[in-house]
């Protein structure tokens, strides 16, 4: 019914606003979609970038013995890995994906700060190419780990470290912009009807997740800058012989990164909860107790930095708190696993391929969880802390957890975009491959971390070599996984069978049930009634 | 640079690792869990982490149980219709109100454990204040007017390209901590330089080492042996190669061990009283070179560009005139990464290591620089 109406709208639209031709198209766009489309192909760009990084890493850890590259270089490449990683492949994809969906979702024709949103996006590709040239350097690219611990970051550093700074900053305004353009589309473009309440939870979490990065970006541009100070005008913030501190670079420094932590998971709750209940035919249960719960979890993540600190002698009264308040973290998340499997409870199951990915993501993610549980209780930390058993652990929540989110959403949401449906053989070969591979790549870390072997070594002793084998061959097996990916989404994009506008038997939302697929250029023109 | 010798990936790393795959599972090390390690400590660390492991696995059960179950019956195919409950403000609290009391109930002992283990500064029997320095150990003993260097021996290092074979690769060190048993040792820790940890599984003792603090930790360790360890916070370019061992002997052994250790630096002292020839001097200068300057000065000389400067024509090491010379080695350069090794090394190492410097690696100034000079210098 509505939906004829709103096609002849986007004829007009068609006609009348169209996007401009040719490279200027990208350059000087201020259209949702197609900054949408900019940010996820450079987190593309950037997740492939960054598992090359990878491979180098597990290529030297395929056997004992430094075979392949200098120490100094593998320090890079870690560094590297983590920096790219975060803020290059999983946070700009999550932008992306807000940039595409919440004006769908919310019922508005485009973002709120269009002008900004192009300037968001322009920041990166420079913010990156600025990183990625430091490789090439004299000194090499930074190597002190994606943490840059002062002094190895400050008195300690490879001349190549302003550019990081710099880097840093510029990725840090990006966020910032792009955050206060989503509150401001969240709060201000609502279609009449849409209360907060009836937002889907990837408004909701990408919501709170743009109030956690405009209160930590900050922080971390701080960290850097008083980084530079001290390397160049003669301050001693972190300078122990100069009356400084290097503790409290750590301290500022999870100040920002714990919070940053849930920047990169919110958001990946949000798309499971819009995925799980289209697939099982069933509304999500729990709806507002899982945003109680997103809006518990990003208010613990300001009061628990120091648990990744628990070894730099902290009084013990600090580390019970720290242990107290981290182990707390568990309940919100807990409420949120619960609701996604009680929700498929009694429901009438379907398995396609953003199914899997996203079934993938709650068994994985919760592993992840255990370990994470196990690495806040502060006594036995002292085991765990900075070993291959952290190794694993962020990597099954930032890899099965963010990451898979990532993907699931790809294939839920691509025949909505594109109007093509992706190739289903395929995505399910590509969940398949990537997930014994990836339990290949990371459950044996968990094993090495516990026998002993610490993170961020270029070369261990014997006992560890089996076990670093195996991961190895799973890493090859899942960055492999990601190039069959590429494929799909240039074949998916180029072609494929015709969406329907409802896409999925059981979708719900705007985007599915007032929109055409692909949607046009710009959203709503029209307020959509909302139920 | 990073693929030297790669010729037929895909088939070479497959074969490579099948072969050794297979030759491993002999003596293999496919160790799956934390150790036990020998102090009471370690054991409560053991038992906290197998009770946490093991609520996990209960809770990992009935979730997935209940995903696995809805898998099975819950599914289109099977004919399954959706059910239309979607909140019960019960079960919520339910589900918040039960993991809240299982966190308690790990909370609980967690704290007794945290305590024990921050209990360093009660009765403790020997005092050793680890010194973290990129990248090797210092140990001194603070009643036994004891201190030295511990490096990773060097059967490790002439081995990196190839360690088939090599048992002890990156286990050995040159000098362990020698402690006794069963007496409560408590460790100091300090850096000179970046921050390291002082890490010992069996030991469950890890413990940043961060300049311009001084942080505590202790072990009792209950039964004799060789206990490995290393360094656990990235602290530069040879991280992976901070290795720390120790020898966990009987009382008798460890008074038998100091006596001879306090001979060693009386004889040592002695030795820098004397006149050494330059052959002596350059020999031993190979040596202090490869275990203290070659991993940021290179094997040749050359340094790391943009990073660590080069020994090779450097205008210090070339300056006929040594002053330069030896204040940058004894009290090294602040604002960078050059340390002062006055504490490290003795004078006849640092004669002899700068003698080899301005002789050797390209450089042939002619100079000798003998022990006194340094001695005066200090």
């Amino acid at each position: 019914m509505s939906s004829e109406i709103t096609h002849d709208a986007a004829h007009d639209e068609h006609d009348h606003h169209g996007p401009a031709k040719g490279l200027m198209r990208w350059v000087t766009t201020t259209n949702h979609k197609d900054i949408g489309t900019l940010y996820l192909w450079l987190s593309f760009i950037m997740l492939l970038y960054g598992g090359s990084m990878a491979m180098i890493i597990r290529l030297e850890l395929f056997q004992p013995g430094l075979q392949w590259v200098e120490p100094h270089f593998f320090n890079q490449m870690t560094t590297m890995h983590g920096l790219v990683m975060v803020f290059g492949a999983i946070m700009p994809a999550f932008v992306g994906l807000a940039n595409w969906l919440v004006p769908m979702m919310i019922g508005a024709p485009d973002m709120a700060l269009p002008r900004l949103n192009n300037w968001s996006f322009w920041l990166l590709p420079f913010a990156f190419g600025i990183l990625a040239s430091t490789t090439f350097m004299e000194s090499g690219a930074p190597a002190f780990g994606w943490t840059f611990y002062a002094p190895l970051s400050t008195t300690y550093a490879p001349d190549s470290t302003d550019f990081f700074i710099f880097a840093v900053h510029l990725m840090g305004i990006s966020s910032v912009m792009g955050s206060i353009n989503i509150i401001a589309t969240i709060l201000n473009m609502r279609a009449p009807g849409m209360t907060l309440m009836k937002m889907p939870l990837f408004v909701w979490t990408w919501l709170i997740t743009a109030y956690l990065l405009i209160a930590v970006m900050p922080v971390l541009a701080g960290a850097v800058t008083m980084m530079l100070t001290d390397r160049h005008f003669g301050t001693s913030f972190f300078d122990a012989a100069g009356g400084g501190d290097p503790v409290m670079f750590q301290h500022i420094f999870w100040f920002f990164g714990h919070p940053e932590v849930y920047i990169m998971i919110l958001p990946a709750f949000g798309i499971i909860s819009a995925i799980i209940p289209t697939f099982a035919r069933k509304p999500l249960f729990g709806y507002s107790s899982m945003v109680y719960a997103t809006a518990s979890i990003a208010i613990l993540s300001f009061m628990v930095w120091a648990h990744h600190m628990f070894t730099v002698g902290m009084p013990v009264a600090g580390e019970l708190y720290f242990m107290y308040a981290t182990i707390l973290i568990s309940i919100p998340t807990g409420v949120k696993v619960f609701n996604w499997v009680t929700t498929m409870w009694k429901g009438s199951m379907t398995f396609e391929t953003p199914m899997l990915w996203a079934l993938g993501f709650i068994v994985m993610f919760t592993i992840g969880g255990f370990s994470g549980l196990m690495l806040g209780v502060a006594p036995v930390d002292t085991q765990y802390h900075d070993t291959y058993f952290v190794v694993a652990h962020f990597h099954y929540v930032l890899v099965t957890g963010a990451l898979y989110s990532i993907i699931a959403a790809f294939y839920y949401w691509v025949p909505k975009w594109t109007g093509h449906m992706y190739n289903e053989t395929l995505g399910k070969i590509h969940f398949w491959w990537s997930t014994i591979a990836v339990n290949v790549l990371f459950f044996p870390q968990h094993f090495l971390g516990l026998a002993g072997m610490p993170r961020r070594i270029p070369d261990y002793s014997l006992q560890f070599a089996e076990f670093n084998m195996i991961s190895s061959i799973g890493g090859f097996a899942f960055g492999l996984a990601q190039v069959f990916f590429l494929y799909i989404v240039i074949k998916t994009i180029r072609g494929g069978e015709k969406a329907t506008d409802r896409v999925w038997e059981g979708a719900t939302g705007l985007e599915f049930e007032q929109l055409p697929s692909p949607p046009p250029y710009h959203s709503f023109t029209e307020a959509p009634p909302v139920r | 640079m990073i693929f030297k010798k790669f010729s037929s990936p895909g088939l070479m790393v497959l074969a490579g690792s099948l072969a050794m795959l297979q030759t491993s599972a002999t003596n293999a090390a496919y160790e799956l869990n934390m150790t036990e390690g020998v102090t009471p400590i370690s054991q409560e660390l053991y038992s906290l982490h197998m009770l946490v492991f093991w609520i996990c696995v209960v809770i990992g059960i009935l979730v997935f149980g209940a995903m696995a179950w809805s898998i099975l019956y819950h599914r289109k195919s099977r004919g399954a219709q959706a059910a239309n409950f979607h909140e019960s403000t019960t079960v919520e609290i339910i589900w918040t109100i039960v993991p809240l009391l299982i966190l308690i109930g790990i909370a609980i002992p967690a704290t007794g454990t945290l305590l024990d283990l921050e209990d360093a500064k009660t009765d403790a029997d020997i005092t050793v204040q680890v010194t973290g320095i990129q990248w090797k150990w210092k140990y001194t003993y603070v009643d036994e007017d004891i201190s030295f260097v511990s490096n990773l021996a060097q059967t490790s290092r002439d081995v990196f390209k190839d360690p088939t074979g090599n048992e002890n690769y990156l286990l050995e060190v040159d000098e362990p901590l020698v402690l006794p048993v069963n007496k409560k040792v408590r460790f100091l820790f300090h850096s000179n330089d970046v921050i390291h940890a002082w890490w010992v599984p069996e030991l469950a003792v890890k413990q940043d080492s961060i300049p311009g603090f001084i942080n505590d930790s202790w072990a009792t360790i209950e039964e004799p042996g060789t206990y490995r360890g290393q360094c656990s916070e990235l602290c530069g370019k040879d991280h992976g190669f901070v290795r720390i061992g120790v020898e966990a002997v009987t009382e008798p052994e460890y008074k038998e061990w100091l006596a001879s250790k306090k001979a060693a630096a009386a004889a040592a002292a002695s030795a820098a009283e004397q006149e050494w020839s330059k052959q002596d001097l350059l020999a031993r200068g190979e040596t202090v070179y490869k275990a203290n300057c070659l991993a940021c000065h290179g094997v040749t000389g050359a340094g790391i560009p943009g990073a660590f400067p080069a020994m090779t024509g450097s205008a210090i090491v070339t300056d006929p005139d040594p002053s330069a010379h030896i204040d940058v080695v004894v009290n090294g350069k602040a604002g960078t990464a050059m340390a002062s090794f006055k504490g490290q090394l003795n004078d006849v190492d640092i004669a002899s290591v700068l003698t080899y410097e301005r002789n050797a690696l390209g450089n042939s100034v002619g100079t000798v620089i003998q022990p006194s000079t340094i001695k005066n210098a200090r």
